[in-house]
This record gives structure tokens, C-alpha cells and sequence, in this order.
């Protein structure tokens, strides 16, 4: 067996150990695992099936199948990456409506206040 | 109103402040202080404006979509909004204030080079102006002289737009090509700018390039979403 195969199985059952462990202890939640550990199964079961591999291969039109590993691993951490940028795009516009509308909130309090606080004054 | 974004200006905040309301008496001065580090947002209630205090560090457009997002809240019908570090000579807000209130536009930018003169920026700044006005011309349909102003004047209209979408980093030049998908009209008054006393830009250096490169990738994205653009 190549070097290559061996090395992505490690590589794959490495990062699905390191993925529950962060799950286990919190680092990391549940759905956010979800990706990872699916491109992780999927890398591991490539490099487990020689045929599937072979085919995979045949289907891309490349003849040795341990580049078809190296651009399927690609392109499966390219669709993980760009899941987590949607994700982190997401997150970012939710924060900063948050923040704004708490800052947008707090003025509004203070002003209430300020103009509660007037008449006693 | 009028919208002042400040990001660690304690030294120039005040005498913003103070002349804005000297020229305007009576009229609302906002600071949205983008959680600055140092005293500027008591610097600016000191000079008597209200103060925006984000509890984040949003970055200017967030800073600025914020104080529009109060604006329409509160109900203002204009809004311009001038720089914290007192560069914008705030005797030029009459002026656009005037033109806001004729009605014939959304938005009116107050432009360094309409007038001879008038500018007061560096090599690299005028040369990025420059590159962007060639860019711009054909999607705005029409010349802009100074793209990258943040001396800016929005009635209602571009207020609701603006309060519930603006570009958050580097917003000016993306926003005129927002206004312009929106079919909105905009004008070019003069003013005046003055030198920076205290502080120093935000874009200088490496930064510049990642400028270009970030906006030109906004204006790209937003010609992409172009709705019922002018035929």
C-alpha cells in the first residue's frame, strides 16, 4: 500500500478522535462537529476502499488513485471551509445587529431615565 | 441631526463637538463612539452631545449604520454625518443641509474637490480617489468627484435603506454604488478639509492596498445584486 493512504487514515482518524474529545469537552458544539467529522468519515472510507477510490478516480479522469485521494481531500476541506465561512459570516452580521441594538437600547434607557430623573431635579 | 463616528478621538472630539453646535445651534449631535480606549465619549457628552456608546469595536460602517439606525428610530428626517477628528469643516453642513431639503437627491456628499483648493490629502489617498472615480464613473452613470468622503448627507429615504443595510468596513464608496442600485440620487456639494490635528488614519501603509482591494470586491459584489438597475 502507498504511503500516502496510510497517512490519511491516521490523518482522518486522528482528526475524528480530536473533533469527540473537543466535543466532550466543550470546545467545540455538537453542529459545528457535524462537518468535520463527516469529511473525516468520508476521507476514512475512501482510504479504506481501494475500488471506491479506483472508481472515484476513473469518474474524475485521473489515472492514479492516490492523486484522486489528495484532490478529494481537497475538495472535501474546501466544502467544510466554505460551510464555516457561511457560518461565520452569519454569526458576524448577528452580532453586530446585536450590538447595535443593545447600544441602540441602552441610549434609549439613559434618556428615559435622564428625562424621568428631570422633574425631581 | 448630525452623526458623528469617533474612534479614540478625545483630542479632537470636543472642538468637533462644539463647533458643530455653534454652527447649529439647537440641532442633535450624536457621537457613536465605536468603544473607543480613551475619554472620547465624555469628551463629547463634556461638549454637549449625545453619545452612542457600542460595546463593541464594529468598525466604521457599524458605527455608522448604528447612529442611522437610532436616526430612523428617533425619527429624523436628515442626517449628515461628519468625521470625529475634526478634519470636516462643520460650517459646510448648512450647505448640505440646504441641498438635502430641496429634495431633488437622497444623498449629498461633501466633496474636497469641487472647489479649488478644497482638498487635504496625501499622494496615495488622492491617487486612490483617483482610481476610484474611473471605476465608478460607469456604474454610477454619472462623475463623483470625491468617492471616498465621509462628509455625508442622507435625508429619510436613504436613512431607511442605510439603517437597515450598509457596508460595514470602508463604507463610503460602496454606498453610493447601494444608493445607486436603488435607483437614488445623489450630489456633490463643496467643502473644505482641513488638516489633521490629532490622531492619525485608519488606512496608511499596507493597509491602503487591503482598501483597494476590500472595496473593489464590495463594488463588484454589490453591481452583482443590482436590482431594477436604470436601463
Amino acid at each position: 500500500m502507498d504511503r500516502l493512504p496510510l497517512i490519511m487514515t491516521a490523518f482522518s482518524i486522528g482528526l475524528i478522535v480530536v473533533i469527540l474529545v473537543s466535543v466532550r469537552r466543550e470546545h467545540i458544539r455538537v453542529e459545528s462537529s457535524v462537518s468535520w467529522l463527516v469529511a473525516a468519515i468520508v476521507l476514512l472510507g475512501l482510504t479504506s476502499s481501494e475500488a471506491a477510490l479506483g472508481h472515484i478516480a476513473t469518474l474524475i479522469g485521473i489515472a492514479d488513485s492516490v492523486s484522486a485521494l489528495l484532490v478529494v481531500a481537497g475538495a472535501v476541506f474546501l466544502a467544510v471551509l466554505y460551510r464555516l465561512s457561511l457560518k461565520l459570516s452569519q454569526l458576524k452580521d448577528s452580532n453586530i445587529a446585536l450590538t447595535q441594538q443593545l447600544a441602540i437600547l441602552e441610549f434609549r434607557v439613559n434618556s428615559l431615565n435622564e428625562k424621568t430623573k428631570e422633574p425631581a431635579g | 441631526m448630525v452623526l458623528i463616528p469617533a474612534l479614540n478621538e478625545e483630542g479632537a472630539i470636543g472642538r468637533v463637538v462644539t463647533e458643530v453646535r455653534e454652527v447649529l445651534p439647537g440641532v442633535d449631535v450624536l457621537v457613536v463612539d465605536d468603544c473607543s480606549t480613551d475619554s472620547t465619549r465624555n469628551h463629547a457628552k463634556a461638549a454637549g452631545a449625545s453619545v452612542l456608546a457600542l460595546p463593541h469595536h464594529l468598525g466604521l460602517g457599524g458605527a455608522v449604520q448604528a447612529g442611522y439606525r437610532l436616526a430612523f428610530e428617533l425619527g429624523y428626517d436628515y442626517v449628515v454625518r461628519v468625521d470625529g477628528d475634526g478634519q470636516h469643516d462643520p460650517r459646510d453642513i448648512p450647505r448640505v443641509l440646504e441641498v438635502l431639503k430641496r429634495g431633488d437627491c437622497e444623498m449629498v456628499i461633501g466633496s474636497r474637490f469641487k472647489e479649488e483648493g478644497g482638498e487635504h490629502s496625501g499622494a496615495i489617498r488622492a491617487l486612490g480617489i483617483f482610481f476610484f472615480r474611473a471605476v465608478l464613473r460607469p456604474i454610477l452613470g454619472k462623475p463623483v468627484h470625491d468617492p471616498t468622503s465621509g462628509f455625508v448627507g442622507v435625508n429619510r429615504t436613504a436613512l431607511a435603506l442605510f439603517s437597515r443595510s450598509f457596508p460595514l468596513e470602508y463604507p463610503e464608496i460602496e454606498a453610493l454604488v447601494v444608493l445607486q442600485r436603488k435607483r437614488f440620487r445623489f450630489v456633490e456639494v463643496p467643502c473644505k478639509m482641513r488638516p489633521r490635528t490629532t490622531g492619525k488614519s485608519s488606512i496608511s501603509g499596507f493597509k491602503s492596498l487591503y482598501y483597494i482591494v476590500h472595496v473593489l470586491l464590495g463594488v463588484f459584489v454589490n453591481v452583482l445584486k443590482f436590482e431594477g438597475r436604470r436601463k
